[in-house]
């Protein structure tokens, strides 16, 4: 009954109010919205841009979060450690790597190559002292989940930077340049994140598919050491001899396949027909997951140190190199190996049977290298 | 996880987001109770349709809003996990064949020899490890 009553008073009062009231409200209001949008519209499309960067980097910091915890859980699961090592991890997380000097590039990459062995030796030093229970295999996993972990903790600081940046600032390009690349960096935000499990696991990654056609075609034949963290297996293959070389697993790492592809170059005295290398490729949007594409050239990634190595090595014999890849994206690349990409591995080994066949001849030397992290992938 | 980002959503959602949702909301409300007001009177009086026209569309179109941004911004929270795909190991017998598809365990990879084959007593081969991922239905480009 109140209500009734209360809305019979309303409709008396709008009534008087009339419509021609409400017409004038309306245009003042559009003239009003209008007068505001000119004088404000950069301003409210600025705080608009960081309302979307702050959603995003309240994202950055859970998944950097939970990476940094599932670290620690894994260290204290695997390495039994006396004390938490919660302190550890956290240091470990803001470690840095300073690049060499190239103001004069002469020998940079030797330099190169002693800075990142450096910062291996240091990062396998801390990761014993944090989890001294874990043997090499499970080291090399708990180092690469603690560098994903790191990434993430990367992303997320850079990130919050320019946010805290723009907002102090007010500058529109500022906050603009970094809510444009905001889709692509969460892409990659969420790759690490998927890792995490991946390494904390030992479980294979995508990039690890051409460590496992090495893996597949070294299978069931005596292997041995030729450098650091890498391994080669001699076998017979369609008539002639070749050298398999992959990262030694299951551990997670990539090993120095410039060295050993070096090392067997000069075993044999440089008479090797020709050079196949097997590796995970960035495909472009539109391409089909695990397709299989051949090259020529050095198929390797990383900062080049070992690209140089084979390049160097292939100059000085003049030895042919073909490349055979696997197309994935980042989040594939980095996270447990999909199944379309485990299978296109029986597509790549066709694909070098075909290369051999076609570019040697009977009786031939061929090295075969698998390139990626082999975590989760025996020999 | 998931628990971990329930229990924080609350503190995630800004409270001037929250302010201005709840007062449009309100506002919308009081669109739609003038709306009513005009219509009763309409009926009463023989007022003027126009004004409850526009004070409905007001109300309806704030309440959509005020809704769609709860909505979405609760929705965007909810995403915040990192998501563990099923990941699945193939034990194989080299000798008769048989195979086993399981999911994945710590200590498992690729050709590492495992327990003996329940058929023939070999020891049997960890063949594959992978992870399924079910795609949606493609956005079919002319390209």
């Amino acid at each position: 009954m109140n209500i009734i009553l209360a809305l019979m008073g309303a409709q008396t009062k709008l009534a008087q109010f009339g419509d021609t009231s409400i017409t004038w409200i309306l245009n003042i209001l559009f003239y009003v919205i209008f007068i505001v949008f000119i004088f404000y519209g950069q301003r409210i499309q600025m705080y608009v841009m960081l309302r979307e960067v702050e959603v995003s980097l309240y994202k950055l910091k859970f998944i950097k979060e939970e990476g940094r915890k599932i670290a620690v859980e894994t260290i204290k699961e695997i390495g039994k450690p006396q004390a938490d090592p919660t302190d550890k991890v956290d240091r470990f997380l803001e470690y840095f790597t300073i690049g060499p000097q190239n103001l004069d590039p002469a020998g940079v990459v030797w330099k190169l190559e002693h800075i990142l062995d450096v910062r291996d030796t240091r990062f396998k030093d801390e990761v014993k002292s944090m989890a001294p229970a874990s043997d090499e295999i499970q080291v090399n996993n708990l180092e690469n989940t603690l560098e994903a972990a790191s990434a993430l903790n990367f992303i997320y600081k850079v990130i919050r930077h320019y946010y805290l940046l723009g907002k102090k600032t007010l500058s529109l390009y500022v906050i603009m340049q970094i809510q444009m690349i905001l889709p692509l960096v969460m892409r990659e935000a969420e790759a690490y994140a998927s890792a995490l499990k991946a390494f904390a696991y030992g479980q294979p990654i995508g990039d690890g598919a051409g460590a496992l056609v090495a893996a597949k075609l070294m299978h069931g034949y005596e292997t041995r050491k030729v450098a650091k963290d890498c391994v080669v297996a001699t076998v017979p293959y369609e008539g002639r001899t070749a050298f398999v070389i992959k990262a030694e697993g299951p551990g997670g790492n990539v090993g120095k396949p410039g060295d050993a592809i070096k090392a067997v170059i000069e075993e044999n005295e440089g008479k090797i027909a020709t050079v196949i290398m097997i590796d995970a490729a960035l495909k472009l949007e539109g391409e089909e997951l695990g397709e299989v594409a051949e090259g020529v050239g050095a198929a390797i990634g990383g900062p080049g140190v070992d690209q140089y190595k084979i390049e160097d090595s292939l100059l000085k014999y003049h030895i042919s190199i073909n490349a055979v890849v696997i197309k994935e994206d980042i989040g594939d690349a980095v996270s447990p190996l999909r199944k379309e990409v485990f299978d296109s591995t029986d597509k790549v080994l066709e694909r070098v049977k075909q290369v051999v066949v076609e570019k040697t001849k009977e009786g031939d030397k061929v090295i075969i290298a698998g390139i990626g992290n082999t975590i989760g992938i025996g020999q | 996880m998931s628990g971990t980002s329930a229990s924080t959503t609350t503190s995630r959602i800004s409270s001037f987001v929250l302010l201005v949702v709840f007062i449009t909301l309100a506002l919308s409300l009081v669109a739609l109770i003038f709306a009513a007001a005009l219509v009763v009177g309409y009926f009463n009086v023989g007022n003027d349709l126009t004004g409850a026209y526009v004070l409905l569309a007001l109300g309806i179109l704030g309440i959509a809003i005020s809704t769609y941004v709860l909505v979405e911004t609760r929705r965007r929270l909810s995403k915040l996990k990192i998501v563990v795909p099923p990941v699945m190991t193939t034990v194989e017998c080299r000798k008769c064949g048989v195979k086993n598809v399981r999911e994945f365990q710590r200590g498992d990879y690729i050709f590492k020899e495992t327990d003996p084959c329940q058929k023939c007593n070999d020891k049997m081969l960890i063949t594959a490890i992978y992870r399924e991922v079910k795609e949606k239905e493609k956005e079919r480009f002319p390209f």
